[in-house]
């Protein structure tokens, strides 16, 4: 190991790419870990209270790519109140302050200021890439900021933000001299935009690959827009209304048909179904399509059109394509990898939008299936069993059942032993979500198979401590666990706290551990921080019977956060 | 097939309680796999979570926009430890539950605006069906749209069987809508909420296009299909 110089160790490092790869490089020995530190440019922190900015860039100076995550995965469900924190701010002064050149900033479920934006665009002058993921605490003010000062933005990515439209004139607000822009996307914005200066802008974007419009964009827009970039790979459509007889349309028609290296295909937040026709002959080259959010496109248009997509490699979609059109798509997408099933109907009363036959036709007809988030209004044991033998490739398995505890409809039965026959055949499975009527016995076959499992999630399920523990005592791999409304209690909690290190991080909320449990926990274990969110004023000082409501446990470096807010005891 | 226990190794965690409790048996649908102690406090959670919103819904389930079913809904079978929760707790809204991220939600609430078509017009309209709580109301404010042209024949007639009729142009129109299939279908049939979900478009028909397909055009004070319109409508 002391033969080579340090560059020749570097060159070597450079090929190992995963950040888990060189984690575990820099493990090896000292010399490894200061080259390995010294030469690591792209860092992945999945929980931003696990270490300090501090921390970070003294370990990292070369720093050029952040990938940060703050708030739990259930405050996407509004399980985590407003204020919990998940602050980016303090990361964005150290990096001001410091001398570390960053270039791409990802975040996920971080609370992101105008200010922060506004101090990221006029410190960091090379930045070049700004990848917001269901985000919030921002507006367009802070976007101008960022238009405006980053000189070199190539990448701009909105997914799923709550952003306050002040007005759309942040867009005008990229410089005459941006033409750097590979990357923008705006569809989660609700206000109007300003459409010249988006037409002007992608004029002037030579190397603009991906664009993603919000609803404010017409069809009209979208024409012009695809005139001038007809090299998009990736394309989001905002509006996508007007008369099927209108020039208009004539004229997209005829420009669709030149942009020939559109892979991915998104948005149609309102659509005309009759103006569907107009995207057909790109279809075919499509690997990605997301319709999640085109509640407009129904029944047989949709089947039209998918009927068209024979590469598609991943699909997002509404359920009201229902179990039929699902069977179109296992009879088309021979290539699919990935597909979300999206309810349509949030409030409940739906009928049957896809029910497990759906499921069991995707099973048969798309043998590359890995990825599946699936929601549905009931699912059957034997269902999943064939699932499992059709598709023992799962990586992802997300199932949610809509209806809490409902169990096989057939037999009345809990569904353990389907999900138990997924996690025996799927032995690379990562990442698995339940639901649906089960008891401990689900857990025992997930401790006792899912061995590369990482994260859990799970709702109103299991009969006893024991459900708990069968997962953590056998799930070596366990890094996420999220549990709500499940008989877990202060047992299954402290029979192994040694665990909790390994991990990085837990979430119980509606389950049956005390505060007292919790505290026991807190104290034995100094590195984990205990967090209690108390939100109604329900718990008394001292009062060790009390059910905690909510709990979120993680392993850090720093010891208790200083912006938790009032209604969080970190015990 | 389902995992087979029997296997298990004697140095596994699986104690020969924790064995015996998780042995796979055939058993008969609807038999109980657990005690019903356990399940009651199984129970206790969901009861717990849904009973937060049971008194919100049910005092605006008149406001609720055709969205919580008031009586039995299709999958209402009881649970297997015995006695089902009412119905209506089932499609309450448990906090954060069904978990999708708020924004898709609010992406696909709100206003259903379904496009109106009427054979003849120059344009078509289009009308919010959310605001309306039942196909009276509906045919009335379409009648009121097209009033100056048309007369619409539908069989939810007014108040004490008034029928809409404009003797200058003598034309009537049947309502038809588009489903979520694709199908066309006669507007009335289904429960008022049914229709909500899944009308997508609506055609007022020429009655002449509608004839052989429908009831009897008779006269328009044909009794036995204003009577039978008239059940239908006490029926609900």
């Amino acid at each position: 190991m002391n033969y080579f110089p340090d560059e020749v160790l570097e060159h070597v490092f450079d090929f190992v790419a995963s950040h888990r790869d060189r984690n575990a490089v820099s493990l090896v020995c000292r010399l490894w870990h200061r080259v390995e530190r010294l030469s690591r440019q792209r860092v992945f922190v999945g929980n931003c209270y696990a270490l300090s900015p501090e921390i970070l860039i003294a370990r990292f100076p070369g720093l050029k790519s952040l990938t940060l995550k703050g708030k739990p995965h259930f405050a996407d469900f509004n399980l985590v109140p407003h204020d919990w924190g998940g602050y980016v701010q303090p990361w964005i002064e150290a990096l001001s302050n410091s001398r570390i050149g960053l270039e791409e900033l990802r975040l996920k479920r971080m609370v992101v200021s105008d200010e922060s934006l506004e101090l990221l665009s006029r410190s960091l002058a090379n930045f070049k890439s700004l990848v917001l993921v269901s985000c919030e605490g921002f507006t367009t003010v802070g976007l101008a900021a960022i238009a405006a000062n980053c000189r070199f933005l190539r990448e701009l990515d909105l997914q799923e933000n709550e952003i306050d439209d002040h007005s759309g004139h942040w867009l005008s607000c990229f410089p005459d001299s941006c033409t750097s822009l590979i990357s923008l996307n705006f569809a989660c914005l609700k206000g109007e935009i300003n459409l010249a200066a988006l037409e002007r802008l992608v004029a002037r974007s030579p190397n603009l690959r991906s664009l993603r419009l919000n609803r404010a964009v017409p069809l009209e827009t979208l024409q012009n827009i695809l005139m001038r970039a007809p090299q998009l790979v990736d394309l989001g459509t905002g509006s996508y209304i007007h008369d099927p007889d209108s020039e208009t349309y004539n004229k997209l028609k005829h420009t669709i048909l030149k942009c020939k290296s559109i892979r991915n295909l998104s948005g149609f937040l309102e659509v005309a179904p009759r103006c569907l026709p107009a995207i057909y002959p790109i279809c075919l080259n499509l690997t990605s399509l997301n319709l999640s959010y085109a509640a407009g496109i129904h029944g047989s248009e949709l089947v039209k059109l998918i009927r068209r997509c024979a590469k598609l490699q991943r699909l997002w979609i509404l359920d009201c394509i229902g179990d039929k059109g699902l069977e179109v798509v296992a009879s088309t997408c021979k290539e699919l990898q990935e597909l979300r099933v999206f309810p349509s109907d949030v409030l409940g009363v739906g009928h049957a939008a896809v029910t497990e036959n759906g499921l069991v036709a995707i099973s048969a007809g798309c043998p590359k299936l890995h990825s599946l988030l699936y929601f549905c209004q009931q699912m059957t044991n034997a269902a999943l069993i064939v699932v499992a033998k059709n598709c023992p490739n799962f990586i992802r398995f997300r199932l949610c059942i809509l209806e809490p505890t409902k169990p096989d409809p057939v037999t009345m039965q809990p569904l353990d032993d389907g999900f138990g026959a997924i996690v025996q055949s799927c032995k690379h499975l990562r990442r698995l979500s339940l639901s649906g009527l089960l008891t401990d016995r689900v857990f025992l076959y997930i401790g006792m198979y899912a061995e590369q499992l990482e994260m859990l999630s799970v709702a109103f399920a299991g009969d006893s401590d024991k459900g708990m523990l069968y997962v953590l005592n056998g799930c070596k791999k366990l890094r996420k666990l999220e549990i709500r409304d499940c008989p877990y209690g202060d047992k299954a909690l402290l029979t192994d706290v040694g665990k909790y290190e390994t991990m990085r991080s837990l979430w119980m909320s509606s389950c049956e551990v005390t505060l007292g449990g919790c505290k026991t926990l807190a104290k034995e274990m100094p590195r984990l921080n205990v967090e209690i969110i108390n939100e109604h004023d329900q718990m008394e000082i001292g009062s060790e019977e009390q059910r905690v409501e909510k709990m979120y446990l993680y392993r850090t470096l720093v010891g208790p956060r200083k912006d938790a807010p009032e209604f969080v005891w970190t015990l | 097939m389902p995992p087979d226990t029997t296997s298990e190794s004697p140095g596994s965690d699986v104690t020969s309680t924790v064995f015996k409790d998780t042995e796979l048996t055939l058993g008969l649908p609807g038999e109980a796999r657990f005690s019903g102690g356990k399940t009651c406090s199984k129970r206790g959670f969901i009861e717990r979570s849904m009973d937060l919103n049971l008194g919100d819904s049910s005092s605006s389930s008149s406001q609720t926009r055709g969205k919580i079913l008031a009586g039995q809904d299709f999958s209402s079978e009881s649970l297997v430890s015995g006695a089902g929760k009412p119905s209506a707790a089932k499609r309450q809204e448990v906090v954060g539950w069904p978990p999708v991220r708020s924004l898709r939600k609010r992406a696909l609430e709100g206003c259903k605006y379904v496009k109106v078509a009427v054979d003849g017009a120059p344009y078509l309209r289009k009308v919010d069906l959310e605001i309306y709580n039942s196909y009276q109301e509906l045919l009335r404010a379409l009648e009121q749209m097209f009033m100056t042209c048309f007369a619409i024949r539908g069989n939810y007639v007014g108040e004490g069987g008034r029928k809409v009729m404009y003797p200058m142009k003598e034309m009537e129109y049947v309502p038809t809508y588009e489903d979520k299939d694709g199908d066309w279908m006669l507007v009335g049939d289904v429960p008022w909420k049914m229709f909500l979900e899944s009308c997508k478009r609506i055609r007022l028909m020429k009655s002449s296009e509608a004839v052989g397909t429908l009831a009897p055009r008779t006269h328009p004070r044909s009794c036995t299909y204003e009577v039978a319109a008239d059940q239908q409508l006490k029926a609900r």
